[in-house]
């Protein structure tokens, strides 16, 4: 589902100028920015930033207040979207990984190709199995979620989102409930995933990750964007005092 | 008659308050074999009601309109707080005398609900009650984030309901459900009451019949519903275990 | 440059058990404490305006289902006004007593039953567990009509025969499940109570005996008020039963008093109505002090 207008030089994602409020709380004021296909874009700020809710609006799972969003052209505001539609190609990876944990891995990964795409059983059985030895899986195929590690879910989890084929991949903090030691089989797999082509916009507090992988990097604060740039920029040169600030508290 | 069937035979005649009729007799056997057939068949339909009701009733309870969701708590308070004979005689002799009528030999007024039919429908509904509450139990500790995260998947509400939320509150639930089967189980004892002819009616006709056969009738029961529960609440662990979900609750 | 961990546990080694659970915890029934409380939580949610509605209700409906008849609402309301004081005085009252009686019995045996279920004589502790399991399994029916078959109809005691009445026989046909169940709820009382306990006391030279009764039994008395009085309340919702045994009680009572009104047809719906009302009302403020005191028998570890 595309918007016959969208070409691939436009914006895979635009967000341009979107108000979100929680009764009297308002937590996003006013963000605009565009992901280009193919980019890796990574959204870093200190707690209650808004960074979480501005990614959940873009595969709508939070409804926006004014504003746009933009997914391939199609708008996401729109009341008449088909969400489900819209899902399909835009993935979403949570930070409490969410595995459903009656059905092992490989069935976690099988179960939405068949019952949303309506894909055939071994089609979709092949196509997982694929994607567990991407995450780096191999032999956990008929384990259940909890017989594995935080690390190894999180890992599905990316894999059962892979598998609906999206052209788009939302990470919402997907390490910060992770132990340390695992933190980084997850990362490798994002990092994989990113230059295989794979339009990314990480919600992340990983600045080392962010430094290596990204195209993109944008600071929140309190609902707006305070600056942002490329990697290479955007640690040495801030200029603005608050993101000055954030960067010497984790940096 | 055989071997066993003589012995005890001749234990009646040597020991008069020992009279193990219904091992010789063919025609108290049959009774018993009625008796048993009869709890069984009860059992069973109560359950499978009983769950039926549980599943929609839980639904109910989590419906958007407030009158629908006032009118299953009173459902539920009303079974869950008052005893089980008396819902019993309640239903079949006060409710029974509404119930329309039907002549199949052109003479005789039958009523088209049995007292077994009310029995079925009495037990049903009390244990209907608590399995609303048990599902809704399972269905609220089935986290929304898991159906957040297969909702990101695409799958609508539907979906997620049958595959996601229904399985994980089915095996939650499945202790306290079975909880609850046993105790239904034992509670249609109490149908005796409307002279449904289970397996304590039975006996209880068979020593009515036969004074010596008393002690010999206890004994049985006793060891009968023991048996039956017994096997039944071993039959559930296993269901149980079978169940389980790898790695929850380990 | 450290990357913030929001766990900050040592994974476990083997199979690493997330830090998240899988599933929310199961509120229905709750580890370690007996579960039928919900029996006593469901009967206090009932505002005291709502028992009012319902008790309405149970009079209107059967005026609105009876359209034509030779006897009359009015006049069924009438009969059970007049049977009222001997249906209650006479019927319910032993009810009433056959309840206290049986949890008296059978909170006393229940105790030693439960006692014996922890005790460290492996015999004894299995005879108990047997025991407990019979009688919690049997239906209480099939219990009652043992006992009242078996018990005799009078003893002699030193030579003077004295007679055993059958509302005294149903007595000890309750007690049984009733003793079954306050085992258990003894046995999970004392089971929840943290080791810790144990090996402070036998640290302190306590002998098991001494622990028992000084540190650990007081503990549990608590934790067992709440169980035990839903026990009592599932037990008077039980005590009908006997009548099927012919003890006069409430509900053989009523029938007699429908029988002697000419049994019209009329007449059921408010006599029965009315047992069940009585028996609610009985019981709704029981389970409104059940959970007071659960609220504050609630223990902080």
């Amino acid at each position: 589902m595309t918007n016959s207008d969208w070409t691939p030089d436009q914006p895979l994602v635009s967000i341009k100028d979107v108000h979100k409020s929680f009764g009297d709380l308002e937590v996003l004021k006013g963000v605009t920015l565009d992901v280009r296909q193919g980019e890796v874009i990574c959204i870093i700020g200190p707690s209650g930033s808004g960074k979480s809710t501005l990614i959940r609006c873009v595969n709508a799972l939070n409804t926006i207040d004014s504003g746009s969003i933009k997914v391939e052209g199609i708008e996401v505001n729109d009341p008449a979207l088909d969400k489900l539609e819209l899902r399909k190609n835009v993935g979403m990876v949570f930070q409490q990984y969410n595995l459903f944990p009656h059905k092992t891995a490989l069935e976690n990964v099988m179960m939405a190709p068949i019952k949303v795409l309506k894909q055939s059983v071994e089609e979709a059985e092949e196509r997982a199995r694929v994607l567990i030895k991407r995450v780096n899986l191999v032999g956990k195929e008929n384990s259940y979620p909890g017989e594995l590690s935080g690390g190894q879910q999180q890992r599905v989890a990316i894999a059962r989102s892979l598998a609906m084929n999206p052209d788009v991949m939302l990470f919402d903090e997907v390490t910060a409930a992770l132990d340390p030691e695992t933190v980084n089989e997850v990362l490798l797999a994002i990092k994989d995933l990113a230059q295989d082509g794979m339009t990314c916009i990480l919600v992340t507090h990983e600045m080392g990750f962010a430094r290596e992988v990204a195209d993109h990097i944008y600071f929140t604060d309190r609902g707006v964007i305070v600056e942002h740039g490329p990697p290479s920029t955007f640690f040495t040169e801030a200029t603005d005092p608050r993101t000055q600030e954030f960067l010497s508290q984790i940096l | 008659m055989n071997a066993f069937q003589q012995y005890f035979y001749d234990l009646a005649q040597t020991h008069p308050k020992w009279n193990f009729i219904y091992f010789y007799d063919p025609v108290q056997t049959w009774r018993v074999a009625d008796g048993l057939w009869m709890t069984i068949q009860l059992s069973v339909v109560c359950v499978i009601f009983s769950v039926v009701i549980g599943v929609v009733g839980a639904w109910i309870q989590g419906a958007h309109s407030k009158p629908l969701r006032l009118v299953m708590q009173g459902y539920i308070q009303f079974f869950r707080n008052t005893p089980p004979l008396v819902q019993l005689m309640f239903f079949y002799f006060a409710l029974g005398q509404f119930t329309p009528t039907y002549a199949p030999d052109g003479w005789l007024e039958v009523p088209i609900i049995s007292n077994v039919g009310w029995a079925i429908i009495s037990l049903s509904f009390f244990a209907g009650a608590f399995n609303v509450e048990i599902f809704r139990a399972g269905i609220e500790a089935v986290p929304e984030s898991t159906q957040e995260a297969a909702e990101a998947l695409g799958m609508n509400r539907l979906q997620i309901y049958i595959y996601i939320v229904l399985p994980l509150a089915f095996r939650v639930s499945l202790p306290a459900l079975n909880n609850n089967l046993v105790n239904l189980v034992k509670t249609t004892t109490q149908a005796l009451a409307i002279a449904v002819p289970e397996l304590l009616y039975q006996m209880i006709s068979i020593y009515n019949d036969y004074s010596t056969a008393q002690n010999a009738c206890m004994l049985f029961l006793f060891f009968a519903y023991f048996l039956l529960v017994g096997i039944l609440v071993l039959g559930m662990s296993r269901w149980e275990r079978g169940m389980r979900i790898p790695g929850y609750g380990s | 440059m450290k990357s913030i961990s929001k766990s900050g546990k040592a994974s476990r080694d083997r199979f690493n058990a997330t830090d998240l659970a899988v599933l929310k915890p199961f509120k229905y029934n709750q580890a370690g404490q007996v579960q039928d409380l919900q029996f006593s939580h469901w009967l206090a949610e009932f505002s005291p305006r709502s028992l009012l509605i319902i008790a309405l209700l149970f009079l209107l409906w059967p005026g609105l289902a009876m359209a034509q008849s030779n006897y009359s609402f009015a006049q069924a309301l009438d009969a059970l006004w007049r049977w009222l004081p001997f249906i209650v005085t006479k019927g319910f009252l032993l009810n009433l007593i056959v309840s206290f009686l049986t949890m008296f019995i059978g909170t006393i045996a229940g105790v030693l039953l439960g006692l014996g279920q922890v005790s460290p004589l492996r015999p004894l502790a299995r005879l108990s567990w047997l025991i407990t399991q019979l009688f919690r399994n049997s239906p209480w029916l099939v219990l009652l009509f043992i006992v009242m078959l078996a018990l005799p109809f009078e003893i002699e005691i030193g030579g003077e025969i004295y007679p055993i009445p059958d509302w005294l026989k149903a007595v000890f046909g309750l007690a049984l499940p009733i003793m079954a169940n306050i085992s258990e709820i003894v046995r999970g009382a004392i089971v929840s109570v943290p080791t810790g306990q144990w090996e402070a006391a036998e640290s302190l030279a306590y002998s098991r005996q001494q622990t028992l009764w000084m540190v650990i039994l007081p503990q549990c008395f608590k934790r067992m008020i709440p169980p035990w009085m839903n026990w009592y309340a599932i037990l008077t919702m039980a005590t009908p039963l006997i009548s099927l045994l012919g003890v006069e009680e409430i509900i053989t009572l009523s029938r007699q008093a429908m029988e002697a009104e000419d049994n019209h047809p009329e007449l059921l719906v408010p006599f029965f109505g009315f047992a069940l009302i009585i028996f609610f009302a009985y019981c709704y403020p029981i389970a409104r002090l059940t959970i007071r005191l659960e609220k504050r028998f609630v223990v902080r570890q």
